[in-house]
């Protein structure tokens, strides 16, 4: 047990040294995500409530992952990177605990910018739908490191990526818009805790089927 | 498979008339629900693949899932048929099936995508099954997700009722939904063939355009006085 | 249109979309035909 806690720590702590190092990930992240907030302040007509930027701000937030995890798996896989990490003798699965960790450890670093900005652009961000950010921050780097390492194999990685996340992504994007907007946002949180658990497991378990040969 | 279209339409004229439109559902419904069906078959031969890494499987599995999305298609289209009749819209939002189906569908299409940007192997047979996988749990998930959205989405004004069946309506669903899920199997079963059948022919090509080892001709050993 | 309209379309749809896939089906087993054809030619050739 100890050891794939340390394989996990070690597939996780590696990410985040590169990137400390590189830092090629995460300000592209913290740009876009600013950017696009500004595009949406153009987008919004002028009397439109609060209730429509919540749902912007989730647009971002699910482009803003995909941007994260794509630039997540791409050099693993054009570096040869997986393919050295599949042969090690650690569980497969402690591969795709690794990244989802390190990408959770992106997509908060970029919301800690993104979030205040749209309280400051936009509108006031509650307890309730913080937590709907973190419970569906959690659903989007488990699923999406998963399906980043079935698009990073394949030859239109770019392209496929978002097209396999956004079917993936849509129960995300309700259960965050409701904790933010609805009088009773109980029941998103709970759904958005449920999405997690079914989701995470799965893709824990299916990783192995996914990265191997 | 002509008797089971044939049954399909036939059973219109027997139904009690509960206004005209409402006859779409003996079509609409078993459509749906057979492309559910495809898709939960498509996941179980997907879980099958993963388990016993048995190569047979993977096409069941791709062919399950592409007839469920072929269904499913045709439940958006039936729907929105049926949506336009009742309610004078070609969509909207407020129907759950059709909402569900859309997700599905874009759900469904992105595994085609994938399967086709994949070479053909132990790769690709294990990632579609994954996504399939997937897609089966998103079913559930998905339809919560939309029964907890129509509360800030849009008020639930409509709805595709599910009518208090009589007895001689429900009769008739019932054929219907044994029509289409014949004609649902044997269109899998056809399908399966040919693509096995492809398959097949592809390895025999492969195998005659190779060039023969060169073995001795039997007659070549022969005493030369023979057949000169 | 009227509503009876709208049924005879729904099952319209079904029923060209059904067809289609026939025919689809039965052009790939033609195109299949023609290729047993020609690989029994080769396995003459190769006897």
């Amino acid at each position: 047990m100890t050891a794939y806690v340390a394989d996990v720590a070690a597939l996780a702590h590696k990410d985040l040294k590169v990137e400390l190092r590189t830092r090629d990930t995460l300000p592209a992240m913290l740009l876009f995500v600013v950017a696009t907030l500004v595009v949406f302040h153009f987008a919004l007509p002028a009397d439109a409530g609060d209730d429509a930027a919540y749902g912007l701000l989730w647009i971002a937030i699910v482009f803003t992952a995909l941007v994260g995890l794509a630039r997540a798996w791409v050099p693993e896989h054009e570096h040869g990177v997986l393919e050295g990490l599949v042969l090690a003798p650690c569980d497969r699965s402690a591969i795709w605990l690794g990244k989802t960790i390190a990408a959770l450890a992106f997509l908060a670093a970029a919301q800690v910018v993104a979030l205040p900005a749209f309280a400051l652009f936009f509108a006031p961000l509650d307890a309730p739908a913080l937590l709907g950010v973190v419970l569906a921050d959690l659903g989007i780097c488990a699923v999406g490191s998963l399906l980043a390492a079935m698009a990073a194999a394949t030859r239109s990685r770019e392209v496929l990526l978002p097209l396999l996340l956004l079917p993936l992504a849509m129960p995300l994007v309700v259960g965050g818009v409701g904790s933010a907007i609805a009088p009773e946002p109980g029941r998103y949180l709970l759904f958005l805790a449920l999405y997690d658990a079914v989701f995470a497991v799965l893709s824990w378990a299916s990783f192995e089927y996914v990265v191997t040969e | 498979m002509g008797l089971a279209v044939v049954l399909a339409l036939l059973v219109v004229p027997e139904d009690a008339d509960q206004g005209v439109s409402q006859r779409i559902f003996y079509i609409h419904v078993p459509i749906a629900l057979t492309a559910y069906f495809c898709f939960g078959l498509g996941a179980w031969k997907a879980l099958r693949l993963l388990w016993t890494r048995e190569e047979h499987f993977d096409l069941e599995s791709y062919v399950a899932v592409h007839q469920g999305t072929i269904f499913g298609a045709l439940t958006l289209l039936t729907g929105s048929i049926w949506a336009k009749a009742s309610w004078n819209v070609w969509w909207t939002w407020s129907s759950r099936q059709l909402v569900l189906f859309l997700v599905l569908f874009l759900f469904y299409c992105a595994y085609f995508m994938l399967r086709y940007s994949i070479e053909e192997g132990a790769r690709r047979a294990r990632s579609s099954a994954v996504y399939a996988l997937f897609g089966v749990v998103l079913i559930p998930i998905s339809f919560l997700a939309i029964r907890l959205a129509q509360d800030f989405v849009h008020p639930v004004v409509f709805n595709i009722s599910g009518p208090q069946m009589s007895a001689s309506m429900f009769a008739t669903f019932c054929v219907s939904w044994a029509a289409v899920t014949l004609l649902a199997y044997v269109l899998y079963r056809v399908e399966l063939l040919g693509k096995r059948v492809d398959a097949d022919l592809r390895e025999l090509r492969e195998t005659l355009e190779r060039p023969r080892p060169s073995v001795p001709r039997l007659d070549e050993q022969m005493p030369t006085g023979v057949g000169s | 249109m009227s509503q009876g309209d709208y049924v005879a379309a729904a099952y319209a749809v079904v029923l060209v979309v059904v067809l289609a896939y026939v025919a689809i089906i039965a052009a790939k087993l033609t195109r299949l035909q023609r290729q047993v054809s020609d690989l029994v030619e080769l396995a003459r050739r190769r006897r």
